[in-house]
Formats: structure tokens, C-alpha cells, sequence
């Protein structure tokens, strides 16, 4: 056999516990608890959403300490390149262009525009963080229509179901074949560019998304019916569909409203670049793409850094959104 | 039942295996030895986790990509028709050469799911004939004939239209008759049948096995099964090896292990057989939960489920014990120093209702 | 699966006529069309009524639209070219887009299939998450964003391709233009083929090609890639979406004499007729598109092409 040293007490029976083996420790943690965490281990989602929130912050308290505002005019400072106090020690973002020392040429040598200024030497700081305030306050507003009109559809589409159902999803198919495209240029084009116009021709399409999913809920909700019937006995219809319907659909209705903004960010900026933006002398990111786009070659920082801002918006919330969307239902990524 | 030259055609030795995951090491295969000899049936039996499935695709060389040969050999021996002998560690081969030398030419495997087991944008006929244009060349021509007759052997009607049709087109019972068609293509030496009727109905399960009977006698294949249905084993196997947590702890000849099991997982999984006579009133069966493999253990894996654990088992793993015959058991009770322990009453009276029965063929 | 087929078309054929109506009412109502400019003499606008038949009823009115546009006949320009037929100017334009956008299919689509794979095959690798940072990016940044960096790093500072489009038919010009136009393709084909891949590498039927003893080329190829592309036709709708929003802001880039600059242009100065013709084109395109690959991809799958019963 083998030369084993035995102890004296091998031989006897283990009086073990019983319950020894592996226990999986199964706690109970809430769903939210869980999707957090998902969330936070995933890096990219995290840093987007800080650049989301840095950039939020910059918009909304920049224009306040800036000292300028965003529509005041100065002819002699015109076309200024990005001049910053302490980084223009090193040599760059000094108001050069090409050697010549812009500054010196409008005399305008203590004065500092961190992001340049444009050709109506409006600063561009100022302007960059009040446009970035406007296209994300029309990316909100159309987040939040999009909500409420595409759950109440989905809503009432599932709960009435039967002709009415068909008929509201029949209108949502032809709904769906137009091209957005054409829809948002034909809509702002008659409805005059504007804040309301953009926002409509973002929502009006948006929702489509979420109602689905809502009425795939509802629909889901129904087939329970008939079994909950006893124990729904007394629930009003809306008390049901605010208890049943809405839990299970926040989290996907959460992570499309995230898909939505960066999206409904670009359809404005498209939107002014094709010359349906807002009227001058509003500013929104897609306004400052389009102005600085004229002189982009002579100019490139004032195409380049509104540019910038929208392109860091839109990876963040596409990140974050695809984060979200992971943390809320993790799929198995290894073989 | 004997055959009168016992030739080994395939030897696993020391076979450790680990797989790397997100958690951590994997250990799944902690030392198997075992041997095949030509135109047996051997069966391999165990929980999900015991390691089987993994033993049959380290011997086809396809482990998954996370998966480590640790240490240990896998040797199979060919004979050529000529005489002359060829002995392969599959181990030490690179993955192209054993694709192109064992795969489907010597070995060859029969999958669990029919359903899931086909492309299902090829042709049934292309993919039998796959594999024989791959190592033998063949024309497309002596393919096709090939393809067809083996689709007859295998109980196919219709051969030359069923040539033509896509997996979608057939049944389940159909399909894995296919992946058995697919699998016999190349004349192997041995095939490997990893659940084969887990996914099927009951009667096509048995028609399924009838074939495989039948293959064998026609054409001396020599065939191990994968299984954790002691029923299925029952029927077809001469020779069975019972795996717990990546390490075999009991294996002999079936009426030796059927009928004097001394492990006692192998008695937990023997109550589990259906109980034709109806006479049990308490059932044995094993607690708790199989073992994380990730996880190292020192001694018996089985021990904390195990109501006969000794002292000893938390310290060492017991080695093989040859207990006569054919018959090994890994279990400290088989020590001579060990108190003597029985089969539960409830399967010794299963099993003479067994034996009385006859359920087992000799 | 003909039902289905059939289905869709009826589909299409509504919105198709939906549009068209919706196209119709603004042209009606809008101010500024030749149908209600204020500046008019009452004798112009005589001759109008008579050449459009604006005097007879809205159903007629309507029908006859739909006629003429299916014909092809999208009326004449107003603003821009003066009594210009809109299908003379439309013409050669559409087919410079069309190139473009072809050519951005075409190289998006390799180019995604090539990194897909790789990036499937080397997943968890450095490889994979490059293939993933630069699908993000390509997915997340517009297309303009890309064109305007192409055009000035390599086209202006290192004067390596021409900024401007050349109609001449020079392929160097068109180079910008097209990668800044693929970006959006590279990345969705990528990142879907490199998931598609990894779904049908983990198969079952891949493990039994493998136990065959078909070597590595052709279990990639003919198992692999083959069931994985199928799939991908569905990225196709989308993708022709982004190039045509992508065509708009990259035309008046690079000074392209294509559908979308005329299309921005009577925009600007407020052509509706053409704004109508070129918004109706777009929507065919889409909606055939579309159609396509609604039925196209039920008869490459032999899955959904054959699906039988069930003899179980």
C-alpha cells in the first residue's frame, strides 16, 4: 500500500454536523441594491457618467462666474483664439495663431477668453456652457414627453387591447416606416425653428421605444389577470398599473430615456447644421457647430470645442446608458 | 461477454484539468485513471460537476479555450490494418494534429442536445460527408454513397432526400441519429456518447440506445457513455466508473459494482434507480449539495456528505482499493483498519429485488 | 411565409401613401408654395389653378400628386433653379450619393467584419477592448464629428487627400467623405458580428465540428462566420438611416454635389417642392430598404424558410 502514518483515531467515524457542506449564502439583496453595484464595477459607465456631471456642473455654474454673457457683442475682439491665464505659460492656448499673437493685434493684451471668442467676439466660453445648458434642456424635455406619451400609449394600447390595440399598433408601424429625417426636417421647417419645434420633432417619434415595452407589461399583467382576480378584487385599474406595470418597467424605460438624450443631442445640432437651428443670438452646441463650422479651417477652435463638448455628451451617456443597461440585466460575458 | 484478446486501446493516466474562470481556478479533474479496452462499453456516471463530461472532451482534445491540462497522459493505442501499432498521447498533441488525426477519424463523439447539435445552415448530407472529404479525401461522389448508406444504418428512411434537407426538417429522435450517422462517418475506433438520450423522449431514448447495440455488433466499435442515468448504464455498459467531484471513486465490472457497491455515493445513486418492485419505504439518499470545485479540499470531497465519514477522510483522499475482480473502490472503508460497514437495508433489498428480477443482462 | 411577405408590402404601400399625403397638406398650406404665394396676379394664379387643376376637388387633387410622383414627376423647382424640372436636378445628384454612400457601405461593412472577428476570437484581449473602444466611439460620435477632423487633420494640415469634392469622378476625394461616412457602419457591424460570433462559437454544433476534426480556417469561416453574418442584415435598416442623415452634414463638408446638399439648399431657401421631392425619395429608399430586409432575411435563414410543423 502506501506508507501513510496513520493517527490513532483515523479509523473512527467523524462525528461531524450534518449540515457542513457548502452553503451558498444566498442574502437577499434588494434588485436596486444590485443593479448599483453592477454599475459601479463597471469603469467606463462610472467615468462617463462623471464627465456627464462635470460637464452638467460647467453648464450651469460657468456662465455665472464667467463674467460675460453669452450674447453681448465686442466687434474689436472678433476671431480671438483660446487664451487660458496659467496654461498659456506653457507655450500653448496662448492666443497665437500661427506666431501672431492675436491678442496684441486687437489690443487686447490683459484680457483672457478661455475658449477664444467668435466672429462677433462673443466669448465663446460663456457660450459654449449656455448652449450645452440649452441642448441638454431640450434633451430633458424631450426625455420627459417621450415618457409620458409613450407609457400612456403603451398603457392604453395593452389594457384595451382587442380593435383598439390593433389599431394603435397599426398606426405605430406606418409611424415607424417614415424616416425620422424626414419628419424632424419637414416639422421644423414648418413649425419655424425654435425650442418648442426642435423639441417636438424629438419627442415625436421617441416614445415609440418605450410604449412597447409598457404594453408588453400590460399585456403580460392581463394574461395574470384572471388568476389575481380574487386578490385584486377592490384595486382600482390605475392602482394596479402604478403597482404591477411600473416596477417592472422602470428599469428599461430608465435605460432607453439614457439612449435618448445623446441621440436627441445630435438631432439638434444636425438640426443647425443643416440651417433648422435656433435664431441667432441663441446659442446650443448644434448653433456654435454651425457658426464656428464658417471659419473651421482658419478657426478650428471655434468649431473644435463645442464639437468637443458634444462628442464627450454623447460617448458619456452612450457609456453610461450601456452601463445602466448591463447593470440591469447582466448577461454572462465569459464562455 | 469476455473478448478472448483484451487489447487496450485507450489509457488515461494522473488526467488533472483545470479551467480558469472570473472566480478563480477550476478545478475539475483531480487525477483520473482508466483504462478502455477494444469492443467494451464503458460508463462513465455522475452528478453534473463530477468531471465526466469533461474527461470525454479532454480525450477528444476539445476542451474549451480556459480549459489547463494539468498533468497526466491520455494515450490511445491504434493498430493499423496492417499490425503495425500507434500509440498517441493526446495530451502532448498540438490541437491541429489532434483535429486532424483523432477527431472524427478514431475518436469520435455523439452530443447530448440533437437540437442544437447540427448547423442549421448545412445540408444533413454535407455535414455527414464533412468529415470524410476532411481526412480521406473521398470524391464527393463516394461520399455521397457513404453518407447514405451510413443514414440506412442508422435507421433513416428515405436516404437520398433526407440528404438534402436541413437539420429544422427533422425530428429530435431524427437529428441525433444524424450526429450518430455524422459520428460513425470515419470508422473510429472509439466513440464517445455524452448523454446521447438526456435530450429525447422516453421511447426514442431506447430506440436510440437499441442502435448504438446494434452499430457496435456490426461494426466493433468500441463505445464509452457518459451518463448520469444508472438505467441507461444498466442496459448498455460492461464496465462502469463512477466519478464524484473530478475523481473516480468506484469503478469495476457492472455486476460487481451493480450488485456489491462499496462507495457510498454509488448507494445513493443506486436508490435513485425507478424501483420496479415498489417496495421501499424510506429511500437512502445523499444530503446536501454537490462540491465548489473551486475550491480545494484536503481528503474525501464526498466526506461532508458522507454519514459513514471517517477522521481519516478529512485528512487524506483514499486511494484506489482493489476489492477483487475488475473492482476498484477510492474509500477509506476499504481499509483493512476501517470498522466494517454494510449496504443499507433498503438497497441490499433493492438490489436482490434486482437480481431476482433479473434486470441486468450478464 | 408569403403571408408575411405580402404583409409587409401592404405595410410599406401605407406609409408610402401616408407620406405622400402628409407631403401634400404642406405643400397646400404652406405659404410661399406655388400654390399659395400672396405675390400672385390674379391672372398667375389663374394659369396655375388650371396647369395643377387646382380648381377641382382635394381628393382629386390628391390623386393626381400621387400619380405624379410615382411617375417621377416632382414638379419644378420654384426658388432655387427657376421652372426647373425637380427630376432633372434630382438625377445626377441622387447617383453621386448613392456612390458615396455605397462605397460607405461597402468599406464599413468589411472593415466591421474584419474587426468583429478579430475581436471575437480574441475577446477579453487587448484586441477586443480596442475593437470596443473604437466601436463606442464610431457608434456615440456623429459622422460630421469625424469629418470634420479628417478634413482638417489629414486634408488640411497634412494635405493628404483633397477637401473639396472633385465631381470628376475622382476616387482621392471621395476617400474623406466615405470613411467619415462608414465610421457609424464599422462600429454597429463590428460590434454585432464580434456578439453574433461569440453566440455561435459557443455552440453546440461548433463543439461537433470540432470532435469532426475540421480545422480551425473553416470551423471560422464556413461554421462560424456563415451562421453569424445571417443576423446581420438586420443592422442594414439602421445603418442606411445614419447614412442619410450622415450624407446631409458631410455633403456641405466637403462640398459634395449630392442629394443631401440640395436637399439642406431648398431648405434654406425655402423650395418646398424640392424639400417634397427629396423628403419622398428619402422615405422610399427607407421604407424599400426596409422591406428588403424584412423578407430577405426570411429566406436566407433555412431556419425560418423551412420551418416545418414538427414531427417531434
Amino acid at each position: 500500500m502506501m506508507d501513510v502514518a496513520f493517527r490513532k483515531d483515523d479509523f473512527e467515524f467523524a462525528a461531524r454536523a450534518k449540515d457542513e457542506y457548502d452553503s451558498l449564502d444566498v442574502s437577499h439583496e434588494s434588485f436596486w441594491k444590485d443593479v448599483a453595484v453592477r454599475f459601479m464595477k463597471n469603469k467606463g459607465a462610472v467615468l462617463g457618467a462623471c464627465i456627464i456631471a462635470f460637464i452638467v456642473a460647467l453648464a450651469v455654474f460657468a456662465p455665472m462666474f464667467s463674467g460675460r454673457t453669452y450674447k453681448t457683442v465686442v466687434i474689436e475682439h472678433a476671431s480671438l483664439p483660446p487664451r487660458v491665464p496659467l496654461v498659456e505659460k506653457l507655450g500653448f492656448m496662448n492666443g497665437t495663431v500661427e506666431g501672431v499673437d492675436r491678442y496684441a493685434e486687437a489690443e487686447a493684451k490683459g484680457v483672457h477668453y478661455p475658449f477664444g471668442t467668435d466672429t462677433l467676439g462673443r466669448d465663446l466660453w460663456t457660450r459654449c456652457w449656455v448652449g450645452t445648458r440649452i441642448s441638454l434642456y431640450i434633451a430633458l424635455l424631450a426625455m420627459l414627453i417621450d415618457i409620458v406619451i409613450g407609457m400612456s400609449f403603451g398603457m392604453v394600447s395593452g389594457f384595451l387591447g382587442g380593435k383598439v390595440d390593433l389599431a394603435m399598433q397599426r398606426f405605430l408601424e406606418i409611424l415607424n416606416g417614415i424616416p425620422n429625417l424626414v419628419i424632424v426636417t419637414l416639422l421644423v421647417l414648418v413649425l419655424r425653428p425654435g425650442i418648442m419645434s426642435i423639441t417636438i420633432a424629438l419627442f415625436i417619434k421617441g416614445w415609440i421605444g418605450m410604449s412597447q415595452v409598457v404594453r408588453a407589461q400590460v399585456l403580460k399583467l392581463k394574461e395574470q389577470e384572471y388568476v389575481l382576480a380574487s386578490r385584486t378584487l377592490g384595486t382600482s385599474t390605475v392602482n394596479l398599473l402604478r403597482r404591477e406595470v411600473l416596477p417592472n418597467v422602470l428599469g428599461q424605460v430608465i435605460i432607453m430615456s439614457m439612449f435618448s438624450i445623446p441621440n436627441a443631442i445630435f438631432t439638434e445640432s444636425f438640426l443647425a447644421f443643416i440651417g433648422l437651428g435656433l435664431q441667432a443670438p441663441m446659442a446650443s452646441l448644434g448653433v456654435l457647430i454651425n457658426d464656428g463650422f464658417k471659419s473651421f479651417l482658419v478657426y478650428p477652435h471655434m468649431v473644435a470645442i463645442p464639437t468637443a463638448v458634444l462628442a464627450a455628451l454623447m460617448l458619456s451617456f452612450n457609456i453610461m446608458a450601456d452601463g445602466l443597461r448591463d447593470a440591469f440585466d447582466p448577461k454572462m460575458k465569459e464562455m | 461477454m469476455d473478448t478472448p484478446t483484451r487489447e487496450r486501446i485507450l489509457s488515461i493516466r494522473d488526467l488533472d484539468i483545470s479551467f480558469a474562470t472570473s472566480s478563480g481556478m477550476l478545478h475539475a479533474l483531480r487525477g483520473i485513471k482508466l483504462d478502455l479496452f477494444r469492443g467494451e462499453t464503458v460508463a462513465i456516471v455522475g452528478e453534473s460537476g463530477s468531471g465526466k463530461s469533461v474527461t470525454a472532451k479532454a480525450i477528444m482534445g476539445i476542451l474549451s479555450s480556459n480549459g489547463r491540462i494539468n498533468s497526466g497522459s491520455i494515450v490511445y493505442r491504434h493498430v493499423a490494418a496492417d499490425g503495425g501499432a500507434r500509440e498517441y498521447d493526446i495530451v502532448r498533441m498540438s490541437q491541429k494534429e489532434v483535429r486532424s488525426e483523432i477527431c472524427g477519424k478514431r475518436i469520435a463523439m455523439v452530443f447530448q442536445d440533437p437540437m442544437t447539435s447540427l448547423n442549421p445552415t448545412m445540408t444533413i448530407g454535407r455535414q455527414i460527408m464533412e468529415a470524410m472529404r476532411y481526412h480521406y479525401g473521398r470524391s464527393r461522389s463516394e461520399a455521397r454513397t457513404r453518407a447514405e448508406e451510413l443514414l440506412a444504418l442508422v435507421g433513416i428512411d428515405n436516404p437520398g432526400r433526407r440528404m438534402r434537407q436541413y437539420p429544422n426538417e427533422l425530428s429530435g429522435g431524427m437529428r441525433q441519429r444524424v450526429v450518430i450517422a455524422i459520428a460513425l462517418s470515419c470508422d473510429p475506433d472509439i466513440l464517445i456518447c455524452d448523454e446521447p438520450t438526456t435530450a429525447l423522449d422516453v421511447t426514442v431514448q431506447a430506440r436510440i440506445l437499441e442502435l448504438i447495440k446494434d452499430i457496435q455488433e456490426k461494426t466493433r466499435v468500441t463505445v464509452i457513455y457518459i451518463t448520469h442515468n444508472l438505467g441507461v448504464v444498466a442496459k448498455v455498459a460492461d464496465y462502469v466508473a463512477v466519478m464524484y467531484a473530478g475523481r473516480i471513486i468506484e469503478k469495476g465490472a457492472i455486476e460487481e459494482v451493480f450488485y456489491d457497491p462499496r462507495h457510498p455515493y454509488t448507494w445513493g445513486l443506486l436508490s435513485s434507480l425507478p424501483d420496479t418492485a415498489g417496495t421501499a419505504e424510506r429511500l437512502y439518499s445523499i444530503p446536501g449539495n454537490p462540491i465548489n470545485l473551486l475550491n480545494e479540499f484536503p481528503g474525501d470531497a464526498f466526506a461532508p456528505r458522507n454519514q459513514l465519514a471517517l477522521n481519516i477522510d478529512y485528512r487524506l483522499p483514499p486511494p484506489m482499493f482493489n476489492v477483487g475482480g475488475k473492482h476498484r473502490v477510492a474509500s477509506w472503508l476499504a481499509h483493512e483498519r476501517s470498522p466494517k460497514v454494510g449496504l443499507p437495508v433498503e438497497l441490499r433489498a433493492r438490489i436482490q429485488s434486482m437480481l431476482s428480477e433479473n434486470a441486468l443482462d450478464a | 411565409m408569403w403571408r408575411y411577405a405580402l404583409k409587409r408590402v401592404m405595410i410599406a404601400f401605407f406609409t408610402v401613401t401616408t407620406i405622400l399625403l402628409v407631403l401634400f397638406l404642406l405643400l397646400e398650406l404652406m405659404p410661399g408654395t406655388p400654390f399659395n404665394d400672396e405675390k400672385l396676379t390674379t391672372q398667375q394664379k389663374a394659369v396655375i389653378m388650371e396647369t395643377y387643376g387646382l380648381n377641382k376637388p382635394v381628393l382629386f387633387r390628391f390623386t393626381n400628386y400621387v400619380r405624379l410622383m410615382a411617375k417621377g414627376d416632382f414638379g419644378i423647382s420654384y426658388t432655387m433653379e427657376k421652372n426647373r424640372p425637380i427630376a432633372d436636378m434630382v438625377g445626377p445628384r441622387l447617383g453621386v450619393s448613392l456612390a458615396i454612400g455605397f462605397q460607405a457601405v461597402l468599406l464599413g461593412t468589411l472593415i466591421g467584419i474584419i474587426l468583429g472577428v478579430i475581436a471575437s476570437l480574441k475577446h477579453n484581449s487587448w484586441m477586443d477592448s480596442l475593437a470596443s473602444v473604437i466601436a463606442v466611439c464610431g457608434v456615440s460620435i456623429p459622422s460630421y464629428v469625424f469629418a470634420l477632423a479628417l478634413a482638417f487633420l489629414l486634408g488640411y494640415k497634412a494635405r493628404l487627400f483633397p477637401i473639396l469634392y472633385d465631381p470628376s469622378g475622382s476616387v482621392m476625394s471621395s476617400i474623406m467623405p466615405t470613411i467619415s461616412l462608414s465610421m457609424f457602419t464599422i462600429a454597429t457591424v463590428s460590434r454585432f458580428l464580434r456578439s453574433e460570433m461569440l453566440d455561435v462559437l459557443g455552440s453546440d454544433y461548433i463543439l461537433l465540428a470540432k470532435a469532426k476534426g475540421v480545422d480551425e480556417g473553416r470551423l471560422i469561416l464556413r461554421h462560424g462566420l456563415r451562421n453569424a453574418l445571417i443576423p446581420v442584415i438586420t443592422v442594414l435598416g439602421p445603418l442606411v438611416v445614419s447614412l442619410m442623415t450622415g450624407s446631409l452634414v458631410v455633403e456641405k463638408i466637403f462640398a459634395i454635389p449630392g442629394l443631401g446638399s440640395l436637399f439642406v439648399t431648398a431648405i434654406q431657401v425655402n423650395d418646398y417642392n424640392v424639400v417634397v421631392a427629396v423628403a419622398f425619395i428619402y422615405s422610399v429608399m427607407f421604407i424599400a430598404v426596409m422591406l428588403v430586409v424584412d423578407i430577405l432575411y426570411g429566406i436566407i435563414d433555412p431556419r425560418i424558410r423551412l420551418a416545418k410543423g414538427g414531427e417531434r
